[in-house]
C-alpha cells in the first residue's frame, strides 16, 4: 500500500519523461495511449489505496511514505515523502480521476494538432506536479509541486505559442502567480526561521504551541501563505491573470484553469488552516477576500462575449466561495465545494470546448444559437453543468456544496449576515449569467452551423462528469435534508469541524431562500436573454457593461500604477545605469589595446631600440639596488 | 710591458658595443644590421678575454672561441636569410619589411 502510493505520482512524471524524450518519434496512438494511461493507472492506484483507506482507517488516519532523503544541508535535512489523509485523498481522487478523463478528451479534441506528443506531456507533468502537491510533507516539497504547476500552466497556456497574444497570456499568468509565490516563499522562509522545520504536521504543532492567539508573527506566516494562495487562486487583489489564461486549448482550460491547479491555494489554506486560526484577521480577510471576489467576478462574467471567458470568471467566482468558506472556518465545506466544483466546471469547460470545436473555433457566445438540437449531448452535459453551477435546488451536487457554505456563512463562528448576503447575491448572479449561457448557445435561433460533431471520446467523458455533478452531492447532505455527513465525517481526523454561533434560525429556511434566489436568476435570465433579446444589445451597449467585459478595469489600474512606471523607466535606463561601469572597463580596454598596437608597427629598428630602452632601465633599477 | 688598466679595457669593450649598438639603430640595410651585431657579439666576447686576463685564467678564451663557432654558424644562417629575403622582396631595407604590424 505504502509503495503504491509513491506510484500515483510518478507514473504521470514517467508518462511526460517517455513523450518528453521520444515523443517525436512515436505514432499519434502511442502518444494518446502514453499520456492517456500513464494517468489511467494513476486512477486505479488511486482508488485501491483510496478503498483500502476508507475500509481500513491506517491508524491516526495517515499513510507516510518516505522515499528517500532529498538533501542535508546546515540544519536543513529535507526527504521526500508523500502523506495520504483524507484532504489529500479528496484531492488526488479530483486530480486523477478528472485528469484521466480531461486526457481521454483531449485524445481527440487535439487530434489535428502538430503539438499532440507535447500537448500530452505537459499535461502529464501537470498531473504529477499537482500530486507532488497535495501529496507532499513538507513545505518545500510542495512548494515544487506548487512551482510545477505553475510552470506547466504558463506552457500550456501558450500552448500555441505562435500567436504572439497567447505568449503574452501565458506571461501575465506566469508573471501575476509569481506575485503570490514570492510572498509564499518568504512565508515558508519565516516558518522556517523560527520552527527549524518543514515538516507541516510538525510545524503546525509547534504553532499552535508556542504562538499565541492572533500573535504578530503568525498573523505575518498566514498572510504571506495567504499570498502565494491568492495569486495561484486568482482571488482579489491577483485575479487578473485567468480570463486570460483560456488562451489555452479547452482541455487545460477544464483541468488547470477550473478543476484542480486554481484550487491549490484552497488546498493551502485547508492544510496550513492551524495558521490561520491562530490569525482571526488574517481568517476574516480570506472571507471577505472570497466574498468581495465572487461578487466581482459574477458581475464580470455577465458581460462577457467569449463562450470560456464567462465560464473563467465563473471559476474565479466559485473559488470565491470556497475562499468565504475557508474563512468563516467551514474547512471541510470549502473543500467539499471544491471537488463538486472540480466536476461541473471541468464538465462545463470539455462542453463548451466541444461547442467550440464544433463550431470551428467561434467563441463568441452571441454568434452561437440553437445548438440544442443539432448537439443533443453537449447540450444535455452542458446543462447539468450549468444547472449545477446555478445551484439548482435538490438534484445537483452544487446546490448542496454551495448551500452549505452559506449557511456556514450565516451561522459559523467567524460567519456574519454581511457575508452570507454577498454569498447570496453571487448565488444569484451565478444562475444567471450561466443560463444566459445556456439560453444564448443552446436556444433562440441558430446562427451558426456546427461543423465537425465530436467523437465518442470526447462524449463520454462529458457524460461520466456530467453523472458526478448530479450525484457528487449526496455524500453531504444538510441537516434539514437526510443530514448525511459522509464527507465531512471522512475530513474530521485533519480539518476541524464548524462551530455554529448563530443558530436561531432553522437551516431549511436558508435553503429556501438560497434555492429561490437561484430558480429566479435562471428566470431572470430566460426573460432577459430569450424573452427579451432587445433589452441583450441595449446592456450590451451601456458603459456599465463595457465595464465590467473589461473586469473592472483591474487591468488598466494595474497597468497604470505598475507596468507603465516599469516600462518608463526600462525605457529611460534602456542604455542601462550599471552598464556605465562596465563598458568603460571595455572602453579602456580598447583604448589601451589602440595604444599597444601602434608600437607594433613591423619595423626591427623600432623594436631593437625599445629592448635597448627596456634593457637601461632594467640596468638602472638593479644597479641602484 | 706597459699593462692597459682593465677600466679602459672594458671601457673600449663598451665603446665596441655601443658602436654596434647605434650601428643597428640606425642602419637600414640588413647587411649592415647584420655586421653590427657582429660588432656587438665581439666586444661581448672581448670582455670575456679582459676577464681571462685579469684573473690570469685560460676560460675566457676558450670561451671566446666557443663564441666564434656560434657566430660562424649564426653569419651563416643570417646571410642566408638575407640571400632569401632579397630574392623575395628584391630589397635589403629593414624598414620596408614591416607585414607583422598591427593593422588597426
Amino acid at each position: 500500500m505504502t509503495i503504491l502510493l509513491a506510484l500515483i505520482p510518478i507514473m504521470p512524471l514517467l508518462g511526460f519523461l517517455i513523450l518528453a524524450c521520444c515523443g517525436s518519434r512515436m505514432s499519434k496512438q502511442m502518444i494518446a495511449f502514453t499520456g492517456a494511461v500513464s494517468v489511467g493507472i494513476s486512477v486505479l492506484i488511486t482508488l485501491i489505496t483510496g478503498l483500502a483507506f476508507l475500509v481500513t482507517p491506517p491508524a491516526g488516519n495517515v499513510v507516510v511514505v518516505n522515499l528517500w532523503q532529498w538533501f542535508s544541508t546546515g540544519g536543513l535535512a529535507l526527504s521526500i515523502v508523500f502523506r495520504l489523509d483524507a484532504l489529500s485523498l479528496v484531492f488526488i481522487f479530483v486530480i486523477t480521476f478528472i485528469g484521466f478523463l480531461i486526457h481521454v478528451y483531449s485524445i481527440d479534441f487535439m487530434a489535428g494538432d502538430e503539438g499532440y506528443a507535447r500537448f500530452f506531456a505537459y499535461m502529464n507533468l501537470f498531473v504529477g506536479s499537482m500530486l507532488i502537491l497535495v501529496l507532499a510533507d513538507n513545505l518545500l516539497l510542495l512548494y515544487l509541486g506548487w512551482e510545477g504547476v505553475g510552470l506547466c500552466s504558463y506552457l500550456l497556456i501558450g500552448f500555441w505559442y505562435r500567436e504572439p497574444v497567447n505568449g503574452y497570456a501565458a506571461r501575465k499568468a506566469f508573471i501575476i502567480t509569481r506575485i503570490g509565490d514570492t510572498a509564499m516563499i518568504i512565508g515558508i522562509f519565516l516558518l522556517f526561521v523560527h520552527f527549524h522545520t518543514l515538516d507541516i504536521q510538525l510545524l503546525m504543532q509547534q504553532a499552535s504551541s508556542e504562538w499565541g492567539n492572533g500573535s504578530p508573527l503568525a498573523t505575518w506566516a498566514a498572510l504571506l501563505l495567504l499570498g502565494g494562495a491568492l495569486g495561484k487562486s486568482a482571488q482579489l487583489p491577483l485575479q487578473t491573470w485567468l480570463p486570460d489564461a483560456m488562451a489555452g486549448p479547452s482541455p487545460v482550460s477544464a483541468l488547470i484553469h477550473a478543476a484542480t491547479m486554481v484550487t491549490a491555494g484552497v488546498y493551502l489554506i485547508a492544510r496550513t488552516h492551524v495558521l490561520f486560526e491562530l490569525a482571526p484577521a488574517i481568517q476574516t480577510a480570506v472571507a471577505a477576500i472570497g466574498a468581495l471576489t465572487l461578487l466581482l467576478a459574477g458581475f464580470s462574467a455577465l458581460a462577457q462575449h467569449d463562450l470560456k471567458r464567462v465560464l473563467a470568471y465563473s471559476t474565479i467566482s466559485q473559488i470565491g466561495y470556497m475562499f468565504l468558506a475557508l474563512g468563516v472556518g467551514a474547512w471541510s465545506a470549502g473543500i467539499f465545494h471544491f471537488m463538486v466544483h472540480a466536476f461541473f466546471k471541468a464538465l462545463l469547460f470539455l462542453a463548451g470546448g466541444a461547442v467550440i470545436f464544433a463550431l470551428n473555433e467561434e467563441h463568441d457566445i452571441f454568434k452561437m444559437g440553437g445548438l440544442r438540437k443539432k448537439l443533443p449531448v453537449i447540450f444535455w452535459t452542458f446543462l447539468i453543468g450549468s444547472s449545477s453551477l446555478a445551484a439548482l435546488p435538490l438534484i445537483t451536487a452544487g446546490f448542496y456544496s454551495k448551500d452549505q457554505i452559506l449557511w456556514f456563512a450565516w451561522s459559523a463562528g467567524n460567519g456574519n449576515p454581511w457575508l452570507w448576503a454577498a454569498g447570496l447575491l453571487g448565488a444569484f448572479i451565478t444562475s444567471m449569467y450561466t443560463f444566459r449561457l445556456v439560453f444564448l448557445v443552446f436556444f433562440g435561433d441558430m446562427v451558426t452551423m456546427p461543423e465537425h460533431h465530436p467523437g465518442r471520446l470526447m462524449l463520454i467523458p462529458m457524460i461520466i462528469l456530467a453523472f458526478f455533478s448530479l450525484i457528487a452531492g449526496f455524500i453531504e447532505l444538510p441537516e434539514s435534508m437526510g443530514h448525511v455527513q459522509w464527507f465531512s465525517k471522512l475530513l474530521d481526523p485533519v480539518l476541524p469541524a464548524v462551530n455554529t454561533a448563530h443558530g436561531r434560525i432553522p437551516e431549511s429556511f436558508f435553503q429556501l431562500v438560497a434555492g429561490t434566489i437561484s430558480l429566479s436568476g435562471i428566470y431572470l435570465a430566460y426573460r432577459f436573454y430569450l424573452k427579451q433579446p432587445y433589452l441583450t444589445s441595449s446592456f450590451n451597449e451601456s458603459r456599465i457593461s463595457k465595464f465590467l467585459y473589461k473586469g473592472w478595469g483591474f487591468d488598466r489600474v494595474y497597468d497604470l500604477l505598475f507596468v507603465n512606471p516599469l516600462v518608463w523607466f526600462a525605457v529611460r535606463n534602456k542604455n542601462d545605469f550599471i552598464d556605465l561601469f562596465t563598458s568603460a572597463l571595455a572602453r579602456a580596454a580598447f583604448y589601451g589595446n589602440y595604444l599597444l598596437s601602434i608600437t607594433q608597427n613591423g619595423r626591427i629598428r623600432w623594436y631593437v631600440m625599445a629592448f635597448v630602452i627596456g634593457i637601461v632601465f632594467m640596468l638602472t633599477i638593479f644597479i641602484n639596488l | 710591458m706597459v699593462t692597459i688598466p682593465v677600466e679602459i679595457q672594458l671601457l673600449f669593450a663598451a665603446l665596441l658595443f655601443l658602436m654596434g649598438l647605434i650601428g643597428l639603430l640606425v642602419r637600414r640595410n640588413v647587411i649592415f644590421i647584420l655586421m653590427s651585431i657582429e660588432i656587438m657579439f665581439n666586444s661581448a666576447g672581448m670582455v670575456f678575454v679582459i676577464a681571462g686576463s685579469y684573473w690570469a685564467q685560460v676560460d675566457g678564451q676558450v670561451m671566446f672561441i666557443f663564441m666564434l663557432t656560434v657566430t660562424a654558424a649564426e653569419v651563416s644562417v643570417g646571410l642566408a636569410l638575407i640571400l632569401q629575403m632579397f630574392h623575395h622582396f628584391k630589397t635589403l631595407d629593414a624598414d620596408k619589411l614591416s607585414n607583422l604590424k598591427d593593422t588597426n
